[in-house]
């Protein structure tokens, strides 16, 4: 049997079952795989093959005795490198955090093993997830498989590209406003953020403690499904997740869309949206009409503030996320060099923190030091808790009416590498569509809805209400049972 | 000097004895415990962990607040508070800032006055001083600094314990006054069970402000960081009302808060910094907790998990007809008023007998307080003071079994018994003694016939001791008399 590493886990699970292929088999396939494309892609900070074997034999064993854990047993994975995984490095792509082994499992790490899935490793990021393009990592940037020139957008970056490279069955990302929906888009992958608190965080990397979450970035929505099952749920450790009884996400599948009412926020299809994009995305929803849709243009206009709002409050939260980072207890630290070349703590914190934080990071915590100072903290961090208010207000008043909302998930398909590193606030404009979900609360996925004249993947964004993951993948799914954009795979030279 | 007046506030920490950290599950009782061996990712502040407000601690905040007459909003939040030092993992504290658990409240100091010098009769005053807020926080860890080392060393097994700060009013106007206010503080912690409130342990830690006014001027607001005995309290207040009295003529016109230090060998306090090095702390909300909110049942549910406050419990004492100052020593120490209401009446002979002698058996004998009680429950003691009371056995004798029994754990009867113990008030018996001591004493016979009667003393001791204190007083001294006046006559 070829090219094992190309099965979604839909696939790999039906065999798996039907003991057609093994665990193992899966596996070799992947790392072959793996080692053939990562020259070129570069997703893989950490690679842990000799746990992922002795796995993988683990889970030979239960097929054989008929007892699989779940449907993701014997299924590789990626992790981007800011869950924690115990005695396994984890770095948030820092150079602080260059050689940290972490005592214990993030919850979601935890559930994906009891669930018997293989760890593949961990996958790039931008530096503590603060980022569109994954360059911003102590590892170097990623390469997007669709074109190696380009960027793989970010931060889970790494986990998008693996995905579609075919380096993992499927990958988990994070996203605080896009880092998972916009390198989807950008390597063609489908990425679900979900209902803020739906995953646990607990043994995650903060960036924006009230915006971040935890995702699945996979090869289709049914795929999604199967993992939201495993990771999703209340978390004692995580004071922030959900209380509420989840549905079986597979019962989503294979559904009729007739009459679902998709909203199309104008805002979203305005100035700065390329043209291919916005043709894309058309066509995508007069597929979704064809299948029975019913599309109405709808307007959520505190979109335009929306930008603003995120990056006060998630550059204020990073400044303090970041605080920890001092060298004392872990990480690099100056304590670990010539000692006689530190003055006095203040210096030591002053070096540890200079020569170990990346650019994007000490923005974050110049500009979120000063909106939270004293004398500032009203005009921006309070003003802009304010916003949010409003537009999580905006968001439920639009799904009384609306099942889902479509919007492109990036004006543009993926740009070049080095093209907007030294522009940050270009940079920050390429979340423009991504950047409200996260103070909404909601869930949005990007599924591929087709690609440009040069051959870039371009994705749509489908928004759903709180805890509405379910309507999502139900739209999706049905949306990729009569497409073929996901299926597509990039040629990596 | 009296028309200077001294404003003085406080802020108090206490820490909570819950069996947990404030935001983990590490223990938190850290009382002998190897450096660093109570600690976990989440107090380490490793990477990804997350805080979990401990339930058991905010429910002692609000009970607190509830003893103490605090508002108790129906919201409630953390915030971050952030500075950079070491013994502060996360780079900053989850503490409260525009949301505590408790708004308001008071607490009564009190003072025992006697209404004359011809009217002994006690009763208590009362001065009400009024809380600004009760909120909860966690603590910080612990640096060392060893002598001669170019190194500091960290121990975070306190980092991260419950710590609830009880902010005043300046409403406080005196250095005695503001240990008294920390007394009764104190007493309340414990009874609400809230706090063993330790101060040599470090349980309460106080900061204290205090200003001086004259003449429409005012001193700057010195606050006075980490004091953390009462004795202290009074002693740094004490200090400092004086040193910015004596300051009058240089107080500044305009200054912020100055901050000092209390060098407790010395007795004196010295300057930290000025407000204008002060840390701005960026408080935030912290977005890790959702906001707390509790229903009026819940509230109402902590009211009654509220037992008895001293207040309470000294006026009842009071009703019962132990004498003022009795109670109140007793309530200030609730093992020992807790011991007293085991006995199925309270009664005033017993509260005294327990109030002066139970401490001091306790202390001779170097025993723990539990020990003694299992020896000796409170029921013995009224058995004693009822032989006494019948006399059957003198106060010096009821003493002497009282230390028997702390030993053996016997009843009083059988010590009585084995020891032979019972009084002398046998008239032919105690004749003969008596015969006996003035024959042996001739010149002091002489001295009190010419008319030094304060003799009578000595021999009065010599028969107790020949009696082994069993002689029964009053028929003693009747006797006594009767032989030496017979002898005049």
């Amino acid at each position: 049997m070829e090219n094992l590493y190309k099965l979604t886990i839909q696939e790999a699970s039906t065999k798996l079952k039907a003991g057609e292929i093994t665990s193992s088999k899966i596996l070799e396939s992947i790392i072959e795989r793996i080692e053939k494309v990562e020259p070129e892609i570069n997703s893989y900070i950490t690679k842990t093959f000799e746990i992922a074997r002795a796995q993988a034999k683990e889970s030979d064993k239960r097929y054989v005795d008929g007892k699989p854990l779940s449907d993701l047993d014997g299924i590789p994975v990626a992790l981007k490198d800011v869950f924690c995984t115990k005695g396994v490095k984890t770095t948030a792509a820092s150079k602080i955090l260059e050689d940290f082994i972490p005592a214990y499992d993030a919850t979601v790490v935890e559930k994906l093993e009891n669930a018997g899935a293989i760890m593949l490793g961990k996958v790039n990021t931008d530096e503590f997830t603060m980022g569109s393009s994954t360059e911003n990592s102590a590892f170097g940037p990623t390469h997007n498989p669709w074109d190696t020139s380009r960027v793989p957008g970010g931060s889970s970056g790494g986990s998008a590209a693996a995905v579609a490279a075919d380096e993992c069955l499927f990958a988990l990302g994070t996203d605080t406003g896009g880092s998972i929906r916009q390198p989807a888009s950008f390597c063609s992958a489908t990425g679900l953020k979900v209902t803020y608190g739906l995953v646990s965080r607990n043994g995650v990397v903060s960036y924006a403690s009230s915006f971040d979450t935890i995702g699945p970035i996979a090869k289709s929505a049914a795929d999604v499904a199967i993992i939201l099952n495993i990771i999703a749920g209340n978390d004692p450790l995580d004071s922030t997740t959900v209380k509420e009884k989840l549905p079986d996400y597979t019962s989503f599948l294979g559904k009729d869309i007739k009459g679902k009412k998709i909203g199309i926020p104008k805002e979203f299809y305005g100035q700065g949206l390329s043209a291919e994009v916005d043709k894309i995305l058309k066509d995508a929803i007069k597929k979704l009409e064809s299948l029975g849709a019913e599309v109405e243009e709808m307007s959520l206009p505190s979109t335009d503030f929306a930008i603003a709002m995120y990056y006060i409050i998630a550059k204020s939260e990073a400044s303090s996320n970041l605080a920890r980072y001092d060298g004392i207890r872990y990480g690099y630290s100056n304590l670990k060099k010539d000692k006689t070349k530190i003055k006095d703590l203040i210096d030591l914190y002053f070096k540890n923190r200079t020569e170990a934080f990346g650019n994007e990071a000490k923005r974050s915590i110049m500009m979120g030091t000063y909106t939270l100072s004293s004398g500032y903290f009203d005009a921006y961090y309070k003003k802009a808790s304010q916003v949010r208010s409003l537009i999580k207000r905006e968001y439920e008043d639009a799904f009384k009416k609306y099942d889902v909302l479509i919007t492109p998930v990036s004006p543009f398909p993926a740009f070049k590498i080095g093209e907007k590193l030294e522009d940050p606030l270009s940079m920050y404009l390429a979340d423009v569509n991504t950047v409200p979900i996260n103070p909404a609360g909601v869930p949005a996925m990007s599924v591929p809805a087709g690609f440009t004249s040069t051959g870039l993947p371009v994705g749509m964004q489908i928004i759903g209400p709180h805890l509405g993951e379910g309507k999502i993948i139900e739209i999706a799914d049905a949306f990729q049972r009569a497409t073929e954009h996901h299926l597509k795979k990039p040629e990596i030279k | 000097m009296s028309d200077f007046k001294t404003t003085i506030g406080l802020e108090i920490h206490c820490q909570l004895k819950t069996k947990s950290k404030m935001f983990c599950s590490c223990d938190n009782n850290a009382e002998n415990a190897e450096p660093n061996s109570l600690v976990c990712p989440v107090c380490l502040a490793m990477p990804g962990t997350l805080p979990v407000a401990n339930r058991s601690a905010i429910e002692m905040t609000i009970m607190t607040g509830l003893a103490l007459g605090c508002d108790i909003p129906s919201e409630s939040k953390f915030d971050r508070k952030h500075y950079f030092y070491p013994d502060l993992p996360k780079g900053y504290q989850i503490s409260q800032y525009d949301k505590p658990f408790c708004k308001g409240g008071e607490v009564e100091v009190s003072y025992i006055r006697t209404a004359n010098e011809t009217n002994s009769e006690q009763r208590i005053e009362t001065r009400k001083i009024r809380l600004n807020r009760i909120h909860l926080e966690e603590d910080a860890g612990k640096l060392t600094h060893p002598a001669g080392k170019d190194y500091s060393l960290v121990d975070l097994n306190r980092a991260g314990t419950p710590l609830m700060e009880i902010v005043t009013e300046p409403d406080i106007t005196s250095p005695a006054e503001a240990r008294q206010f920390m007394e009764e503080l104190q007493l309340a912690l414990k009874y609400l069970k809230v706090s063993d409130a330790d101060m040599e342990k470090g349980h309460v830690r106080c900061d204290a402000n205090i200003s001086i006014q004259k003449d429409g001027k005012s001193s700057p607001i010195i606050e006075i960081k980490n004091l953390n005995s009462f004795k202290f309290v009074e002693q740094a207040l004490a200090f400092e009302e004086k040193r910015l009295t004596a300051d009058f003529e240089n107080w500044p016109e305009k200054m912020g808060k100055i901050t000092r230090g209390f060098d407790s060998n010395k007795g004196i306090t010295f300057e930290q910094r000025r407000k204008e090095e002060a840390a701005d702390y960026r408080y935030f909300p912290e977005p890790d907790i959702p906001p707390i909110s509790f229903s009026e049942t819940e509230i109402n549910d902590l009211r009654l998990k509220i037992k008895e406050l001293p207040k309470q419990k000294q006026k009842k004492f009071i009703e019962a007809g132990i004498r003022v100052d009795v109670a109140e020593k007793l309530v200030r120490q609730p093992h020992l008023a807790e011991y007293l209401e085991t006995s199925t009446q309270l009664k005033h002979d017993l509260a005294v007998f327990i109030s002066e002698e139970v401490t001091r058996a306790i202390a001779e004998h170097q025993i723990l307080f539990e020990e003694y009680q299992t020896k000796v429950p409170v029921t013995k003691i009224a058995d004693l003071l009822n032989l006494v009371a019948e006399g059957i056995i003198s106060k010096t004798v009821a003493k002497e079994i009282f230390y028997e029994m702390i030993v053996t754990g016997e009843v009083p009867a059988d010590i009585i018994k084995k020891k032979g113990l019972e009084q002398v008030s046998d008239t032919g018996e105690l004749e003969s003694v008596i015969n006996q001591i003035v024959k042996e004493n001739p010149d002091l016979v002489e001295k009190y016939r010419s008319g030094k009667i304060q003799v009578v003393g000595f021999f009065v001791g010599k028969i107790m001791q020949s009696t082994s204190g069993k002689a029964n007083p009053q028929v003693l001294n009747k006797l006594l008399k009767e032989k030496l006046d017979g002898h005049s006559a």
